[in-house]
């Protein structure tokens, strides 16, 4: 379980947000949603202790992310998995190579087994037969799903996902949310999406965080979504013109 | 109060390499790219620069001293001595500087902006142990050895140059070479080149590593890294001159 409590961040004079206070359950899927700028991913990045916050906690299984020392923190960082805005793959690598990384380095597995488990992460992302393309030659929705095939090479605990779909087309979008589905039940991942596209809330979240005014705005389930009559969520949800069925 | 911030963060980031020196593991693999890429792939350009400056400086020399009442073979320690006390470590330093030092930050502060230093740190991975470290440990061992290659081809390029000018025979060049030769020059010479290393490979990974701001930023990393490591290399060479001379 990971309670966020009380966190607080500015960078230099500007607040970004402050006293965010929710839980994330183990198992669950919770969509963070907001605006562009409003510190989704600034939030995410202090769930594994990549941005500290100026004040408040991070506490995943009782213990402060922010007290523990560098070794215990790459400790804790190796429970979870990130699926980067930009995809994050390494260019001087090629597909195979980026999802062997944490392989090569965290485990001891000989190659035979490290080729087994890439082949498998890759058909488990249906890019079977592209270990040997560079990040360059794959488009825009190969490059997330390799970066989520590295992402959950370790089998992490928790697996945050930075604006899955932006940028992509409708149908490569409602893939990478199948994917994200799949991830959570097959593996049985507690996964965090950071994003603003609402069709996808609705389709892969069980729990929502809205940020807005420089803080926690609304957090609840997404059928308490669908009912709720908070004004700024409306709005939010209205420009994103999507009409909730009832 | 800016320039003091960014001084903590840069002896932060040497502290955190030097901390990371035992995870061997980590680093041992970009430790042998690193030693690649800036000692060998370097000795081309090392070479041509180490063989003009000797030529240039003999022609040069030749040149001063032709009217005076000075034996030619002086020609030839003027030249050797300039080389391997001063000119084969700076002259050195300052074409790496662009060529190692602008590689560096480009590297790392392409990987910043494209949150490939935050996907190894949240992997677990020590970012600066794999990133960082092997750079400066490569310009540390490579840039003495760079300096040697520079040091014979300059003395080389001099040699030549006089012959064909007819400044002065190889021979002559030879026994004024040796003639003023001291040791410690060398020594010296090796100390400079393991200091500008260290300067110009440390100075261009923390221009990298914090790099921000998208393409422009990276090229803004690019270039502060090269024109800073050029001033830190002419300071160093400066305080070593005065504390070791």
């Amino acid at each position: 379980m990971i309670e966020i409590r009380n966190l607080k961040k500015s960078f230099g004079d500007l607040l970004v947000w402050e006293d965010v206070s929710f839980n994330i359950e183990d198992g669950e899927t919770v969509a963070i949603i907001g605006r562009s700028g409003c510190g989704k991913s600034v939030l995410v990045k202090h769930l594994n202790a990549l941005i500290y916050p100026d004040s408040g906690e991070v506490i995943i299984d009782g213990e402060n992310i922010f007290e523990l020392e560098y070794v215990a923190l790459r400790k804790m960082r190796q429970r979870f998995g990130v699926l980067f805005q930009g995809s994050a793959l390494f260019d001087s690598l090629n597909t195979f190579e980026n999802i062997a990384f944490p392989l090569r380095y965290f485990t001891d597995f000989s190659d035979e087994r490290i080729t087994e488990k890439v082949e498998e992460a890759l058909s488990l992302v249906n890019l079977e037969g592209t270990g040997e393309k560079s990040p360059a030659e794959l488009s825009g929705g190969m490059r997330r799903r390799v970066a989520l095939a590295r992402a959950t090479i370790l089998e992490p605990d928790f697996l945050i996902y930075d604006e899955p779909t932006s940028g992509l087309d409708p149908q490569t979008s409602s893939e990478i949310n199948k994917l994200i589905i799949s991830m959570a039940e097959n593996l049985n991942i507690t996964s965090i999406v950071v994003t603003h596209d609402i069709h996808s809330v609705l389709e892969i979240a069980e729990k929502v965080v809205f940020l807005e005014n420089k803080g926690l705005c609304w957090y609840g389930t997404v059928d308490e979504m669908r009912r709720s009559d908070n004004e700024e969520l409306m709005d939010f949800i209205t420009a994103s013109e999507y009409q909730i069925r009832n | 109060m800016e320039a003091l911030e960014k001084l903590g963060k840069y002896s932060l980031l040497l502290y955190r390499s030097l901390r990371s020196l035992y995870e061997v593991d980590t680093y041992k693999k970009n430790l042998v790219n690193e030693l690649l890429k800036i000692g060998y792939e370097s000795v081309p350009i090392v070479l041509l620069t180490g063989v003009f400056t000797g030529a240039v400086m003999t022609i040069q020399t030749a040149y001063q001293l032709e009217i005076a009442f000075i034996p030619i073979s002086v020609i030839g320690a003027i030249t050797s001595e300039s080389l391997l006390i001063e000119l084969a470590a700076v002259i050195t330093s300052l074409v790496l500087a662009g060529k190692v030092g602008a590689r560096i930050a480009t590297e790392l502060g392409t990987m910043r902006v494209s949150e490939q230093i935050d996907a190894l740190e949240s992997m677990g991975f020590n970012s600066v142990s794999f990133l960082v470290l092997p750079r400066v440990l490569a310009g540390l061992i490579m840039f003495p050895m760079l300096y040697i290659f520079a040091s014979i081809s300059g003395i080389v390029g001099g040699i030549v140059a006089g012959a064909m000018s007819g400044a002065i025979p190889p021979s002559e060049f030879i026994q004024g070479a040796r003639e003023f030769f001291y040791p410690w020059d060398v020594t010296f010479g090796i100390l400079k080149a393991f200091v500008f290393g260290y300067v110009i490979t440390s100075v261009s990974c923390f221009k990298g590593y914090y790099a921000s701001g998208g393409a422009e930023g990276v090229g803004n990393s690019t270039t502060q890294a090269t024109v800073l490591s050029c001033i830190y290399v002419l300071l160093a060479d400066f305080v070593l001159a005065a504390v070791f001379l």
